[in-house]
């Protein structure tokens, strides 16, 4: 069949980039791309159905602690939310810029999206630490050990700061840690990806013969930026 | 494309994949997913031996109604060990890691599984995630039972063995995502040409849908146990009620997985007995679409019965009501396969070979543990049954009757291909038969001290049940000699066995034109899909020459 197509050859710097990343069980690079897209797209679903279970956890803890959820959410600054927002967001864009740059065989294009979306992803985590370190100077921890400090009880709006705290804080923030977390170990892995294509397509790998990695990658970097997307709204905003 | 006569010894031109590459690092680091399927039998049997080391002191320990064989406390973290390592090292990944890697590309005519480096990845996870089962067992053991309910089991006395236990479930259900997916992407598009979806064998309809599952239930038990190991060290209050969270939380989430689960293991044992069942009766599979639909039937329903565990943990009643008619709703589908298995061997020429022999005694076992599963998924029968020796019994008839019997038959249907040798008949038939009776005089009396009322997870039990605690011990030393005899069986076929011909059984999935070992690169010539149960101009060359096709009839 269509593998005497490569039967012949051995893999080597001598031939066309597509050739060299066809792997010896596939008859063509078109089968292996698509194999691969299909690969990511099952394991973005059992990403899903991972985030699944803390998304129960919140849904389960707002409803049992409802007040509770309305009043700590006021400890969450939106603007910083907000900011994060718009900066995964353009990073989702650069993202699939990159696609295209690759398709294209736009090297430079490739190499200047790929780099905005690294940069991005740390953007991120730079303002997510700021909001983490924030609390936790302020004695916003998880579970038992949550103990707000007077300086920021009194950044809340005055009506809230008039409620007396309630003893069970710490739950919406281990909601809050655990999900945030995670999702933040998630955006780490993709600047690991990112790091990892840069170093490729310095080398040259990508061109609109074989770009499945960064088709990929920007695949599973979309769904962290929807997973925030979701985050956002459900503990900054409501 | 092909004469009859380039069938009968394939492999003719390139040496077997065991001869490509030698040495430790050319088995620990390949890519070939042969080699990995032999390195997961390996790990497997040796996980199914600790297994049964423990379970069979629990067994002595009961021949007395005060225990006395090992103190109370070691007898919890044997329970606890013979549970998790059972199930989680050998029943949910024995047939789909070890069988299936290795016959799932030869079915589907290709080369390799789609991902190989995945395939080697998820199997070092594996090994890591039993490397820390192991290690439990070093710092103290647990004695949590397999469940690991809170709040017992994340108390803050608890030291390292549970975070070790939530590590290894963490470890070894990644690498079960990452087989879900390594098998789901294979039988989509590595499929010979040809070879449509209803020219599957059955076994793969089987773990597809078993790799539905993998794919979107385990990554919940994967969250759950992070939450564990994140509660115990640092009390957020999650599951834990002295924190402020829900112990019946960590229940939904267990069973969301641990339900679904039991399809994992039992989807694979059932496409096993569709292969073998047809193969031994030299009949065309009965109903081939309705087998494979209600193994996806299985896979979806599976997902909204997890409820049916809980019916005494103060879930709401309406919620019972709901759960207990999803969960019965399973026995449809079971019942479709079990009818067009014994449909198929109707008027069939039945070969009582040792993989046939095993088939039958699963559809004996595999019948009384679905049946008494009714009793467990009504509501009004099992509130007064629930964690009585009932349960045991049941589940012991659907996972060890149901799945390990049916490995043994895959194990044996397989392993001339696997290993290039015949097993010896005469062994593998008395180990099946010993298995049968040791298993039945084993789980029967264990019916009976349920309905009687003994507890589960006891270290001690009333006196009148002590009979029936002695005959089930009687079996199970029975049930341990008969699976000693099938595995010394099958080990000195590896020296003294004859070579196994390319088809042996007259099969005609693609497997079976590959040499027996096949070659590295599994096929001489890239196979074209055809029809899997079709034994149409299959003849018997000779013993030694096995099965082939008569002119005309190639590949």
């Amino acid at each position: 069949m269509s593998d005497q197509a490569t039967s012949g050859l051995t893999p080597s710097e001598v031939l066309p980039a597509p050739a060299r990343f066809l792997a010896h069980h596939f008859s063509s690079m078109e089968a292996q791309s698509e194999t691969s897209k299909l690969g990511i797209w099952l394991f973005l679903g059992s990403e899903v159905l991972f985030f699944s279970g803390l998304f129960t956890a919140y849904g389960v803890y707002r409803a049992n602690h409802y007040s509770l959820f309305r009043y700590a959410h006021h400890f969450l600054d939106w603007r910083m939310g907000a900011l994060n927002t718009v900066v995964l967001v353009t990073s989702s864009l650069s993202a699939a810029w990159s696609v295209r740059c690759a398709q294209l065989g736009q090297r430079r294009g490739l190499n200047a999206t790929l780099f905005l979306t690294l940069l991005l992803a740390g953007a991120f985590l730079v303002v997510k630490y700021f909001e983490y370190s924030h609390k936790l100077h302020n004695g916003i921890a998880w579970g038992a050990a949550c103990h707000p400090s007077e300086h920021i009880l009194d950044t809340l709006p005055p009506a809230v700061r008039a409620v007396p705290v309630p003893s069970d804080l710490g739950t919406f923030f281990s909601i809050y840690y655990l999900m945030t977390g995670l999702h933040g170990i998630h955006v780490l892995v993709g600047m690991g990806l990112y790091v990892w294509l840069l170093a490729r397509a310095g080398r040259g790998d990508f061109g609109p013969g074989y770009y499945v990695p960064v088709d990929t990658v920007a695949l599973y970097w979309h769904l962290v930026d929807m997973i925030w997307i979701f985050l956002f709204p459900l503990f900054y905003l409501i | 494309m092909h004469s009859g006569e380039d069938l009968t010894a394939p492999g003719a031109t390139q040496g077997s994949y065991l001869e490509h590459g030698r040495g430790l690092r050319s088995w620990l680091f390949t890519l070939d997913h042969k080699r990995i399927g032999i390195m997961y039998l390996v790990l497997i049997a040796i996980c199914l031996v600790l297994g049964g080391v423990f379970a069979m002191v629990l067994r002595f320990h009961l021949w007395n109604p005060s225990g006395g064989l090992v103190s109370n406390d070691v007898y919890n973290k044997m329970f606890t060990l013979h549970g998790a390592v059972m199930i989680f090292l050998f029943v949910i990944p024995g047939i789909p890691s070890a069988l299936g890697n290795f016959i799932v590309p030869l079915q589907v005519g290709a080369k390799d599984v789609a991902f190989p480096r995945l395939n080697l990845l998820s199997f070092w996870l594996f090994v890591a995630g039993a490397a820390l089962f192991i290690a439990t067992l070093v710092v103290g053991g647990l004695d949590t039972g397999w469940t690991i309910y809170p709040p017992y089991s994340l108390e803050s006395s608890r030291g390292l063995g549970i975070l070790l236990a939530l590590t290894g479930v963490f470890l070894a259900g990644f690498s079960s995502i990452l087989t879900g997916v390594n098998f789901i992407t294979t039988i989509h598009r590595m499929r010979a040409p040809g070879m449509g979806w209803f020219d599957l064998p059955l076994f793969l309809w089987a773990l597809y849908a078993t790799g539905i599952i993998q794919i979107f239930a385990t990554p919940v038990l994967g969250i759950t146990v992070a939450l564990g190991f994140l509660e115990r060290l640092f009390h957020l209050g999650i599951f834990m009620p002295e924190y402020g969270g829900d112990p019946v939380l960590f229940q939904h989430f267990f069973w969301f997985y641990s339900h679904p689960a039991v399809y994992i293991m039992i989807l694979p044992a059932m496409g096993i007995v569709s292969e073998v069942v047809s193969v031994f009766s030299r009949k065309p599979i009965f109903g081939y679409r309705f087998i494979a639909m209600s193994s996806i039937a299985i896979a979806l329903i599976g997902f909204l019965v997890w409820g049916h565990h809980m019916f005494v943990s103060g879930q709401s009643k309406w919620a019972n009501v709901i759960f207990s008619f999803l969960t019965l709703l399973v026995a449809i589908p079971s019942a479709i396969k079990v009818f067009n298995w014994l449909a198929t061997m109707y008027k069939g020429a039945i070969v009582l070979k040792t993989p046939m022999l095993y088939v039958l005694s699963f559809f004996g076992i595999f019948g009384v543990g679905g049946l008494t599963g009714l009793f467990l998924g009504a509501l009004a029968t099992d509130v007064p049954l629930h964690d009585t020796y009932f349960v045991v019994a049941h589940f012991h008839f659907v996972m060890v009757g149901g799945v390990l019997i049916a490995f043994l038959a895959g194990l044996h249907y397989w392993w001339p291909k696997m290993t290039g040798r015949m097993y010896d008949e005469r062994v593998g038939r008395i180990a099946a038969v010993l298995i049968f009776l040791g298993f039945n005089v084993t789980f029967i009396p264990q019916f009976f001290a349920g309905v009687a009322g003994m507890p589960r997870r006891y270290a001690t039990y009333a006196a009148e049940h002590q009979g029936l605690n002695r005959v089930s011990t009687v079996g199970a030393i029975v049930l341990t000699l008969g699976l000693v005899i099938a595995l010394w069986g099958l080990l000195a076929s590896l020296r003294r066995g004859a070579r196994a011909p390319a088809n042996p059984w007259g099969a005609a999935s693609l497997e079976w034109t590959a040499a027996s070992p096949p070659t590295h690169d599994n096929f001489d010539v890239a196979p074209r899909g055809r029809k899997p149960y079709d034994f149409t101009g299959l003849r018997l060359v000779s013993e030694e020459a096995g099965w082939a096709r008569a002119e005309g009839e190639g590949a």
